[in-house]
């Protein structure tokens, strides 16, 4: 069983027993509008919560993505290396950035809920 | 007497199709004071590849317009810039710079000799720069008359279908070649159109009264090839057709020689001289300058932005990226800056620093993208 956990900088993770998958979410994607280009970290990387997981540049900007949890890059998404805009397509699904095994499953209880993040969203 | 009077504007001003914007569901952002639009809901992308494909209408009413008067008026602005005044003809405009004393470009501008007995030219100048511009003339220039036209907006038209979507409502106007401008009557409104644009397409700038620009705007909507076009794709555009963005690629500490603006200096301007700066200019023109301004491709996917330095093999700074973003059209990322004129031939390899890597940057003949201005006849001065 799964279940999604959100920052109020608009990533998210979803976790499936100890691997989480960590992407932006949809009203990030929104807000960068055509997405570029995107550097990933390197499997096998090991990433604390809160560093720089990615850098995504936009037509316009580049921005900064900083990972919500800790934990080791065992996969990242080569499918969104070569087509970044399947990131503006679908964030939550096939557009997920990389897959961690977490190092600390207590920091989940530190994030948003779904509920949680929608009302941040709706608040913005 | 030069009649300038400032509103007292707020901190972001609204332009008159402001509502209109909105509308179209408008990411709006301030932009040079003014709450502009980014994008719509097609985005940087599909609006540039739209515009290059069909027709993109962009709000430019931010810019400032006026028209300076008076008898001498074309000798007298020549004291400011380095075109060749005296010579354009009636009806014809010319791009041109205000410089400073060192030859510093303080902007860059659209003239047009108005017809008419009176001398008299119609400016356009950039949306940041208008206000110390306006008063750069009216000092310098206190014999003309300088009147500001805020009242008119600006809009845009550009791309191969622009043509066909403005004779609906101006017909004639096909017939104006490129930097051709003309005075329409619209249901007893004044509008002046220039055959020109900032994409490397063929289009048209349009100046109207604001008063009647939201529905002159809605009507060229109507058109099936028009679409809205925000900053963003404007920017994006204006790169691909190797053109400066003031404030970027041109500021006061960059001079038109070194920008690769030498067409722009009128022939006899360069004997006589006669604008500020004229010696370092002269100079940059017989010696050739310090640096140019050149197109860069970076290899790879990733866009290398303003400010990134240029290196050398040797790891020695060349130079300064002054534009850089992603290509719609060429689907990869290109940019402009300023390097050694040794290092300016096309072909030349450089690299940059990106986030820890090494980017290599080809040196690039501008444009990017071939211009596609329309010229109807052999193009008088």
């Amino acid at each position: 069983m799964t279940s999604a956990y959100f920052t109020r900088d608009h990533e998210y993770v979803r976790v499936d027993g100890d691997i989480g998958v960590v992407g932006v979410t949809d009203y990030a994607q929104s807000q960068l509008g055509d997405i570029v280009f995107i550097e990933l970290p390197q499997v096998g990387q090991r990433i604390a919560k809160g560093e720089q997981l990615a850098t995504v540049e936009s037509v316009k900007a580049a921005s900064e993505v900083f990972s919500p949890v800790s934990g080791e890059v065992v996969e990242v998404n080569g499918a969104i290396d070569e087509s970044p805009a399947i990131v503006n397509e679908d964030a939550l699904g096939a557009g997920w950035f990389v897959k961690l095994r977490l190092s600390d499953a207590d920091e989940l209880a530190g994030l948003l809920d779904e509920a949680g993040y929608e009302a941040h969203v709706q608040s913005l | 007497m030069n009649d300038l009077a400032f509103s007292q504007a707020p901190l972001v001003a609204r332009i008159p199709l402001d509502a209109l914007h909105r509308r179209l569901g408008a990411r709006m952002v301030p932009f040079a004071g003014y709450d502009m639009p980014l994008h719509y809901a097609a985005g940087i992308v599909a609006e540039h590849l739209h515009t290059r494909a069909k027709a993109g209408l962009f709000d430019v009413s931010h810019m400032g317009q006026a028209i300076l008067a008076g008898p001498g008026a074309a000798r007298l602005l020549e004291t400011l810039t380095p075109a060749d005044l005296l010579e354009l003809a009636p009806e014809r405009t010319r791009y041109t710079q205000l410089l400073d004393e060192s030859g510093g470009v303080l902007d860059d501008l659209m003239a047009t000799r108005l017809p008419g007995r009176d001398e008299r030219f119609f400016l356009v100048v950039n949306a940041a720069t208008k206000r110390q511009d306006f008063l750069l003339i009216a000092h310098k220039l206190p014999q003309l008359a300088l009147h500001v036209q805020e009242a008119r907006a600006m809009l845009a038209l550009q791309g191969p279908r622009a043509a066909d979507a403005l004779k609906g409502l101006l017909p004639g106007v096909d017939e104006l070649s490129f930097m051709d401008w003309r005075a329409f009557d619209f249901e007893g409104a004044g509008v002046y159109v220039t055959r020109s644009g900032y994409t490397g397409e063929d289009g048209f700038e349009i100046s109207l009264p604001a008063a009647i620009a939201e529905d002159f705007a809605l009507r060229l909507l109507d058109h099936p090839d028009v679409a809205p076009i925000g900053l963003g794709a404007r920017d994006s555009l204006r790169l691909e057709a190797g053109v400066c963005l003031y404030g970027h690629d041109l500021d006061a500490t960059t001079d038109p020689v070194e920008a690769g603006l030498t067409f722009s200096i009128g022939k006899r301007r360069r004997i006589e001289g006669g604008f500020p700066g004229f010696a370092r200019i002269r100079a940059a023109l017989d010696q050739g300058p310090a640096r140019l301004r050149v197109g860069l491709s970076p290899q790879g996917k990733a866009p290398v932005r303003e400010g990134a330095p240029i290196l050398s093999g040797d790891g020695r700074e060349v130079g300064r990226v002054t534009s850089g973003g992603f290509s719609p059209s060429l689907a990869r990322p290109i940019a402009m800056g300023y390097v050694e004129r040794a290092r300016a031939a096309p072909g030349t390899p450089l690299h940059t620093e990106l986030r820890g890597k090494t980017v290599e940057l080809i040196v690039t003949k501008l444009p990017f993208l071939p211009h596609r201005y329309v010229h109807l006849r052999k193009d008088r001065s």
